[in-house]
């Protein structure tokens, strides 16, 4: 089975998130901002990491670049969800070594579409 | 528009957003007073970075929370002050005291739509045109003219206007333009938006470059298409334009790691994607803007793909947040339980009352283990209702708003002081006093505190202070409302009693000359103001507390200020009482407003005129209830008892002697709403159930007290 890491300071987008994914028959493991993902993420292992950008403590860029130091991380695909869709921050993202983003709003259909993409 | 409502694209995976509104609500509730807090509190001068940053975010998360749950009217608003808020802590814009009204106006309009939407979208929606048009001259800097009108019309309307005119929310669009020969012709579709700011915004979808001739925008507005396209065809043929609904975004940076390895051409804006040479991107190409972005760094002068962006925000020494460490409950659960643990303490306190009749052996062996049930019983208890405790804060927490509000509408200058915030009081109370208050403190910031120039004259700081102070006092609560103000004058209290026809005599205690102010109908100001109302209230305010179990204190120095003490019980739900006999029946009378009680002999009781009996204690004579003809209590075989008691009970300043037939002791009681489970009876403010499982009636001693006065 399948874990995801999902991360997001709004209560609301992470039961969203979660419920979708667990629906969908993914193991979830919420974190309530970066700092708290990292700690998570050190603990155990993901198979997705998919993280809010702008949170309280550590942003989703911030995170994003510290999981890409870590070995375990290398490879583990990242994905940023965010409200601005502009070219700078997807630059942001794309050098701290995000795998992708997906723009909010989006809908549980959609993100369970993207998310079908990277995990194989 | 139903591609870009969630709840009906979700229904492929078989999700209902609706589950998830309430978790919303409340945190938009939460990050809307908090971003007022901030509002309030914020230093224009010198606005800490971390400060604006934290605004920023509150606005940002009820968006990106709207906008995924389907509430366009609330995202519409949010993304325009999310806008200014960018820019403020970008610094490409100082903070002004005009945009601290303009975006406390927005959270007052954002609360009135979250409660429409909360309330399954009854009423009329909320109209923000206004409120949105200053937002965007604040970003556009060009508020100059407009700053100056804003907070004139913040004040004049501090809640939002609602109009029956439903504002189309904000819609999301993407605009493709082409194949144009000169695919920079598109580029006037983004000037016609700058020359008219209602339009909405818009920006390129494909970094700013063409393919094969088209174009591609995203378009944020709440004018229509019909609208869109007549504006369009100015600058390019309208066969030459389309309008489709943006889809929820998303995409892969190719090369990243994990990335899907080739992507179908199926989507022209996914709105999502990977970079070509990230870990785990898939390793071939991808289509739509991923493509057009893993090129972009490359060839894109000035792009700098390896420095983080300045957005990427310092990591903050923010507290930790507590979702990680506290568990959201529906206050029903919580009451469930207190239900549960009070059954739990009648069913505890009738095998205690049955093992006394058991023989000594049984007796012996259960005693132990009563003992510690008991003992759990009253811890579980005090666990239980801790929960529902909450801090004063909470009610506090609206009154720096109010009075900034009420002080500018008044030409006043006042500051609020908070003392004892943490101070916790049970939820159900804190309901409940929070209107109350709410009069005390308007009171004393329209009738305390003096104009600026008149404090000045009397050698008083131009500010006024109103101190909101709450302390734990034995079992009760005390929040004491305190101005330094002018204070109440005695004599003209006694002018205005004498006009309104209430017995003054000048030999009255100051005490006694305050609590006037209480009396239905009474008002001292001068000049009626729509600020503290028609001398309705004090009257009210009083007969609230009490109705809570509470009382209220005033004192006052003429010139120097008054203060107004309210104390309170610390929960409704359970109650220390004196159980006492008449006939056959049991009675509970609170425990704190039992003055005390003594034997008597029948002839001590004197009559009066009528029906009515009084009692002499030391220097005081006192009217007396009998108990058993207040409740009819049938005297069944033996005839009257001569073992008279006496129990003298306070309440509203007054005392009455009750007679009853024994004391039987006194205990914890859980209160029962008689009301909701029976229907109101005089005289009686509840019940519970005792031990042996007979039912009690508590008894309303304010009721009594005015009885004994008719």
């Amino acid at each position: 089975m399948y874990s995801i890491l999902a991360v997001d300071d709004s209560a609301s987008m992470r039961q969203m998130v979660s419920f979708t994914l667990k629906n969908a028959g993914f193991n979830v493991v919420e974190a309530v901002d970066g700092q708290d993902a990292f700690e998570k993420a050190n603990s155990r292992d993901f198979n997705l990491v998919l993280t809010d950008q702008n949170m309280p403590r550590m942003d989703g860029i911030s995170l994003t670049r510290k999981l890409r130091e870590h070995p375990k991380f290398k490879a583990t695909p990242i994905l940023i969800l965010t409200t601005e869709s502009s070219d700078q921050m997807k630059q942001a993202g794309r050098a701290a070594g995000a795998t992708g983003w997906l723009v909010k709003p989006f809908d549980p259909a959609k993100l369970i579409e993207v998310i079908g993409k990277v995990i194989r | 528009m139903s591609a870009t409502t969630p709840a009906s694209a979700s229904a492929d995976v078989g999700i209902d957003l609706s589950q998830f509104y309430q978790v919303f609500f409340e945190e938009a509730g939460e990050n809307l007073a908090t971003m007022e807090q901030m509002l309030l509190s914020i230093d224009l001068a010198a606005a800490d970075d971390e400060e604006l940053n934290a605004i920023f975010r509150c606005a940002h998360s009820v968006k990106g929370g709207a906008a995924t749950f389907g509430f366009a009217d609330v995202a519409a608003l949010t993304h325009q002050m999310e806008t200014l808020l960018d820019k403020l802590r970008r610094h490409e814009l100082a903070p002004s005291a005009g945009m601290v009204d303009v975006l406390l106006a927005a959270g007052d309009a954002l609360k009135a739509q979250l409660a429409r939407h909360q309330s399954g979208g009854e009423g009329d929606s909320v109209d923000t045109a206004h409120l949105l048009a200053q937002i965007r001259a604040f970003v556009e800097g060009s508020a100059a003219t407009v700053a100056t009108a804003t907070p004139a019309v913040a004040a004049a309307s501090p809640t939002p206007t609602v109009t029956p005119v439903a504002v189309s929310g904000l819609r999301l669009l993407e605009l493709t333009v082409g194949p144009l020969d000169k695919p920079e012709q598109a580029n006037s579709l983004v000037e016609l938006f700058s020359e008219i700011p209602d339009l909405g915004s818009i920006e390129p979808l494909d970094a700013g470059r063409d393919a094969d001739g088209m174009r591609r925008f995203k378009l944020a507005t709440t004018s229509s298409d019909n609208d869109l396209l007549d504006l369009f065809t100015f600058h390019v043929a309208r066969e030459h334009v389309k309008l489709t609904p943006l889809t929820a975004g998303y995409g892969f940076h190719a090369g990243a790691p994990g990335a899907p390895a080739a992507e179908p051409a199926a989507d022209a804006n996914p709105g999502f994607g990977f970079f070509d040479d990230a870990p785990g991107a898939p390793s071939s190409h991808t289509t739509g803007p991923a493509s057009v972005l893993a090129a972009a760094p490359a060839t894109a002068p000035g792009a700098k793909p390896e420095g983080p962006r300045p957005a990427a925000k310092p990591e903050a020494k923010v507290t930790p947040t507590a979702a990680d460490t506290t568990l959201r409950v529906s206050i029903d659960k919580v009451d469930q339980l207190i239900n549960l643990v009070g059954e739990l303490v009648i069913t505890q306190a009738m095998l205690a009352q049955n093992s006394k009749s058991a023989d000594d052996a049984l007796s012996q062996q259960m005693a132990a283990g009563l003992t510690d049930l008991e003992r759990n019983t009253r811890d579980l208890q005090e666990a239980v209702m801790s929960i529902r405790m909450i801090p004063m804060s909470l009610v506090f927490s609206r009154f720096p708003r109010l009075l900034r509000d009420l002080a500018a509408k008044l030409d006043k200058k006042v500051e609020l002081v908070q003392v004892g915030e943490a101070t916790e009081l049970d939820k159900g109370m804190v309901e409940k006093i929070t209107d109350p208050l709410t009069h005390l403190v308007r009171n004393s910031c329209d009738h305390g505190i003096e104009l600026p120039a008149e404090r000045l004259a009397r050698g008083k700081p131009e500010h006024g202070t109103i101190t909101l102070a709450a302390s734990h006092q034995g079992g009760s609560i005390v929040i004491e409302v305190r101005d330094d103000g002018k204070g109440l004058n005695r004599a003209t209290l006694l002018r205005k009693a004498r006009e309104k026809g209430i017995d003054a005599p000048d030999s009255m205690t100051d005490g006694e000359v305050w609590s006037l102010i209480f009396a239905p109908g009474f008002s001292t100001a001068e000049v009626v103001t729509d600020v503290s109302g028609r001398g309705v209230g004090m009257d009210v305010v009083k007969k609230n507390i009490t109705a809570l179990g509470g009382t209220v204190e005033i004192d006052s120095a003429e010139g120097y200020g008054m203060s107004v003490k309210v104390r309170l019980p610390l929960t409704l739900a359970i109650m220390d009482g004196m159980s006492v006999g008449v006939g056959g029946e049991c009675y509970i009378l609170p425990l704190g407003s039992v003055i005390e009680s003594f034997q008597v002999q029948a002839d001590t009781i004197k009559s009066m005129g009528g029906d009515g009996r009084v009692v002499q204690v030391r220097d005081e004579y006192m009217p007396v209830l009998h108990l058993e003809r207040v409740f009819d209590v049938p005297r069944v075989g033996s005839t009257q008892t001569t073992n008279n008691i006496m129990v003298v009970v306070e309440a509203e300043g007054g005392r009455v002697a009750l007679l009853v037939d024994e004391l039987l002791g006194q205990q914890q009681v859980v209160v029962k709403n008689l009301e909701a489970n029976y229907r109101r009876v005089p005289d009686v403010s509840g019940a519970t159930i005792m031990g042996d499982g007979r039912v009690a009636l508590i008894l309303d001693t304010a009721a009594l007290v005015r009885r004994s006065r008719h």
